[in-house]
């Protein structure tokens, strides 16, 4: 197994909102080995942004974050914001659904690359330009000297969204955070981008962390997928046991409601995805669950394993014998 | 939501409280003021007194109480301000809600006069309109004398609308656009209908705020108006806070300070308090704060 | 029985933009010449990526913008030629329902208002307040969710509430414009259901507008691909969806990431260079040559008309996939 770049242990984190607090991470433990791709999965409300937010330490002053978030050894919850500012860019990056909103209007293209590297690398202006280039050209963006002294707005969404990219592994970090990366984009071009990623991945050694909630993107290009409700993991499994063996009953709602060739009626999950103000007591999911006993309202479960997989389920073994 | 945001503005839930006495006060005038508006003190010498027992902001140069007077002012000042800023706001409405939802050249148009308008000195144009107005004798019975209440009414609603319909425009422009509209339309809606019953309504935040500037900027226009002896003369020595703050003028050089500084501090504290109450009103309204759920 | 007729629809927008002290009017060529037909009953799916025009298509057809050229009939009206009341009359047959179901619906009107608004609006008497009442339960909602506020709602509900203004009138063609696009994954599921309901149930054609392919095939009769304004291929869903015969369906079916790992990565990829050209400046020729990996000098000199293909589908390409 690859060494570990990024742990994450207990992470938790409230919002301070005039309505009271609202608990969007409820104790996430997460690790990221280097070279992979990690997905993590989940529908609006599920906490799975928030998470590395708070991770890369751009969460706003009214979230209290709780927990441990080591990277490549150091301490990264509570660390000051020199210290995050250093990290930021250099051993972790992120990226958005939406490139126009990285990337500043009024400077060039190729500018703005070397922006990034010279934050955290010492290098001459001339260097730092000639590299942004080799970066335009590694994500396969055509004639890179010329639009490297061009401005965002005159690059479609695939090629903004391949800018960014490039900004984020500048530096060679050693987790990009993908955040719904293709989400906002053409399908067509949605399948470029991943191979962009992939591609960077392979090269750079770089661990991703891919957070979508397309389960078709994940099947493509994910080797272990982490599935979030309500502000914790409640499924962990390879990519082929999750699709084929899942152990949670919101992972099987979530399948099932997907549209596939030959299902007459496509099955939803019942109910409403939770009010993180109020969150149900013991398992999230309990409300919604077909499964539930009495037991699931107890206490929160945690992710035993079963096979080789981690489920959140206190009946996954039931669950699992019968189909 | 937007009640609590307001009332967390300290400074503007002061001055809602502030105006509200002010208005009480003016409003049953007859019973707070202690002597009319034309009366003078009793008790020869009554010129130019100081504050004191009888005279509690002073007297002026023939003798009438400062404090009364100043009420009665006030009332003519409010009731310029108020009036004036509600037909423009109306006018500005209509118009601004027009203009953003047809577009095209009604729209250039309207703006185009907008901005001539706005491209004066409003100082200049106002006594210049005055005087123009004014000379025209057919329009007398409608809009009154030039010396009267109701003239400045007229002249300030009829230069006012502008920042209104600017204001009012801008919100319909954003929100033409949006599905609901889309949707009003795709059910056989008539424009008016949906100017009426769906952009006006969801702009009633902007609308506010420029209903409490207009209030104000009336305020103090009339208070120049009549610094330079413009100002309503509604006869027998009736009085605005303009003309007391006029009178102002001669006051400061001769030492007599009360009559300078008891109609300026009214009409700062007016102003500022209606100006805190807009702020908060716009803050409270503000659309991009009301994601509720 | 025909409902809708469309033919050579084209909608081009005009803008004006500076390109230093010159002014420049450039044409975007949004809709050029898409013809279709709808039967009394049936569900149209229009897919498509940015730029190819079905959103625009959509709102042609209610006339919420009106075409450059070509013609709708509706029900054997050619609604060009209706003024304003005729066409107000006619739309109680023909309704929409929007993609964003936050903006769907005025913020400052009740639910119920909102569902009553077409009545209102159409002047048609009778108790609305039972109507209401009724079609909030056909949707899955409650009668007591009428007093309250959009913003009380979820997207899914919000997007029931929408399907159920879009009911009022009881319409014969409602124009779904991604309906679904917005909602979670889970959420879609009980929309999309719903949609099947409420045409067995009443009986309703539907032009389906969207980009996720999975959704569209599960609920599509027959399905039209877009491209920059043209239709490439057009078809019976099953059909289009097994044998696709034009290159850019394959192209778009391929890209289509689907929730199996298994096939998917057993896959072979058509990989598509570049992106979606400008519709203000349209590759001569066939629209879709420029990352075409078949294209020809025949391509760029002639546009290929839409022809019936032997497994049923028409397409527009000169070298159709066999």
């Amino acid at each position: 197994m690859a060494e570990k770049v990024l742990e994450i242990r207990g992470l938790k984190v409230t919002f301070n909102t005039p309505l009271g607090p609202l608990s969007a991470v409820r104790g996430v433990d997460l690790d990221v080995r280097a070279g992979e791709m990690t997905a993590v999965v989940g529908e609006s409300g599920s906490g799975k942004s928030v998470s590395f937010l708070a991770a890369m330490g751009l969460l706003p002053k009214t979230a209290t974050i709780e927990g441990s978030v080591v990277l490549d050894g150091e301490q990264l919850v509570g660390a000051t914001p020199k210290k995050m500012r250093s990290v930021r860019g250099r051993l972790m990056s992120m990226i958005f659904q939406d490139p126009l909103s990285a990337l500043n209007p009024v400077h060039k293209i190729g500018t703005q690359i070397a922006e990034m590297l010279r934050a955290h690398q010492s290098m001459s202006e001339k260097a730092a330009l000639a590299r942004a280039v080799d970066l335009l050209e590694i994500v396969g963006i055509p004639q890179p000297g010329d639009r490297a002294l061009q401005y965002p707005h005159e690059f479609s969404g695939g090629m903004r969204q391949r800018v960014v990219i490039a900004m984020a592994i500048a530096n060679s970090p050693k987790v990009l955070i993908a955040d719904e990366p293709t989400t906002a984009l053409d399908v067509t071009v949605q399948a470029q981008i991943l191979e962009v990623i992939q591609r960077v991945q392979s090269q750079f050694g770089t661990a991703v962390v891919l957070i979508t909630h397309d389960l078709g993107v994940v099947a493509r290009v994910c080797e272990e997928v982490n599935v979030m409700y309500a502000g914790r993991i409640v499924e962990r499994a390879s990519i082929m046991d999750v699709f084929e063996q899942p152990t949670h009953p919101y992972t099987r709602g979530l399948l099932a409601s997907l549209p596939q060739a030959g299902v007459e009626r496509l099955v939803p999950i019942t109910g409403f995805p939770p009010n993180m103000l109020r969150p149900p007591s013991g398992c999230a999911f309990r409300p919604r669950c077909a499964h539930a006993i009495d037991a699931c309202s107890k206490s929160l479960p945690e992710l035993a394993p079963i096979g080789n997989s981690m489920s959140a389920c206190i009946r996954a073994r039931e669950l699992v014998a019968k189909p | 939501m937007a009640f609590n945001r307001f009332v967390s503005h300290r400074a503007a839930v002061v001055s809602v409280f502030v105006m509200l006495i002010l208005v009480v006060f003016v409003a049953l005038s007859p019973l707070t003021a202690r002597y009319g508006v034309n009366e003078a003190v009793q008790a020869p010498p009554n010129y130019f007194l100081t504050p004191r027992a009888n005279a509690w902001l002073g007297t002026d140069d023939i003798g009438r109480d400062l404090y009364s007077r100043l009420i009665y002012g006030v009332r003519v000042s409010l009731v310029i301000g108020l009036f004036s800023a509600i037909i423009s706001v109306v006018l500005g409405c209509l118009i601004g809600s027009v203009a953003g939802f047809r577009g095209g050249r009604f729209d250039d148009v309207v703006m185009r006069v907008t901005d001539l308008f706005l491209a004066f000195p409003f100082l200049v144009t106002l006594l210049v309109m005055r005087n123009v107005l004014g000379a025209i004798d057919w329009l007398r019975p409608v809009i009154g004398d030039i010396s009267s209440v109701r003239f400045i009414i007229v002249l300030f609603a009829v230069f006012g609308w502008m920042g209104v319909a600017r204001i009012v425009r801008g919100q319909v422009l954003a929100l033409k656009e949006r599905e609901f509209i889309e949707a009003a339309r795709a059910v056989g809606a008539s424009r008016w209908y949906i100017v009426r019953r769906h952009l006006l309504p969801n702009s009633i935040g902007p609308i506010m705020v420029a209903l409490t500037f207009s209030v104000v900027s009336a305020i103090i226009s009339e208070s120049t108006l009549a610094f330079f002896g413009y100002g309503p003369q509604a006869g027998e020595g009736a009085t605005s806070l303009g003309i007391l703050v006029g009178a102002a003028k001669g006051a400061v050089n001769t030492g007599f300070w009360w009559l300078a500084v008891f109609p300026c501090l009214t009409l700062v504290m007016i102003a500022l308090s209606i100006n805190f109450i807009g702020d908060a009103l716009r803050d409270a309204t503000d659309p991009r704060m009301q994601k509720e759920s | 029985m025909t409902l809708l007729h469309v033919q050579g629809l084209v909608k081009e927008f005009h803008i004006k933009t500076s390109r230093g002290a010159r002014r420049q009017k450039r044409v975007v060529q949004a809709v050029t010449g898409v013809s279709f037909d709808l039967a009394r009953g049936e569900t149209l799916g229009l897919v498509g990526e940015s730029g190819s025009g079905k959103t625009t298509v959509g709102r042609c057809l209610l006339r919420l913008i009106e075409p450059t050229a070509g013609s709708v009939t509706f029900a054997g009206q050619d609604l060009a030629a209706l003024d304003f009341d005729e066409m107000r009359i006619l739309r109680r047959k023909m309704q929409i329902v929007f993609q964003d179901p936050y903006a769907s619906l005025d913020p400052k009107m009740t639910v119920g208002a909102s569902i009553a608004e077409p009545l209102v609006v159409q002047g048609i008497a009778g108790n609305h307040e039972q109507k209401v009442v009724e079609l909030l339960e056909l949707v899955g909602l409650s009668a007591d969710h009428a007093r309250r506020f959009p913003h009380e709602f979820s997207g899914g509900q919000r997007q029931r509430i929408g399907v159920a203004r879009a009911l009022a009138l009881d319409p014969e063609l409602i124009i779904l414009d991604e309906p679904v696009s917005a909602l979670d994954v889970s959420i879609q599921a009980g929309v999309v259901n719903l949609f099947g309901d409420l045409q067995k149930r009443l009986g309703m054609s539907y032009v389906f507008i969207a980009h996720d392919l999975s959704v569209v095939r599960h609920i599509a009769d027959r399905v039209a691909v877009m491209y920059l304004g043209k239709i490439m291929e057009i078809g019976d869903a099953e059909t289009v969806y097994e044998k696709p015969s034009h290159p850019y369906t394959k192209a778009l079916l391929s890209a289509v990431p689907l929730p199996n790992p298994r096939i998917e990565r057993g896959r072979t990829r058509i990989m598509l260079e570049g992106d979606v050209p400008s519709p203000v400046n349209p590759p001569s020729g066939c629209r879709f040559r420029t990352r075409c990996w078949k294209a020809t000098e025949l391509c760029a000199m002639q546009e290929p008309p839409l022809e019936m293909r032997p497994s049923g589908q028409l397409s527009a390409c000169h070298h159709p996939e066999v």
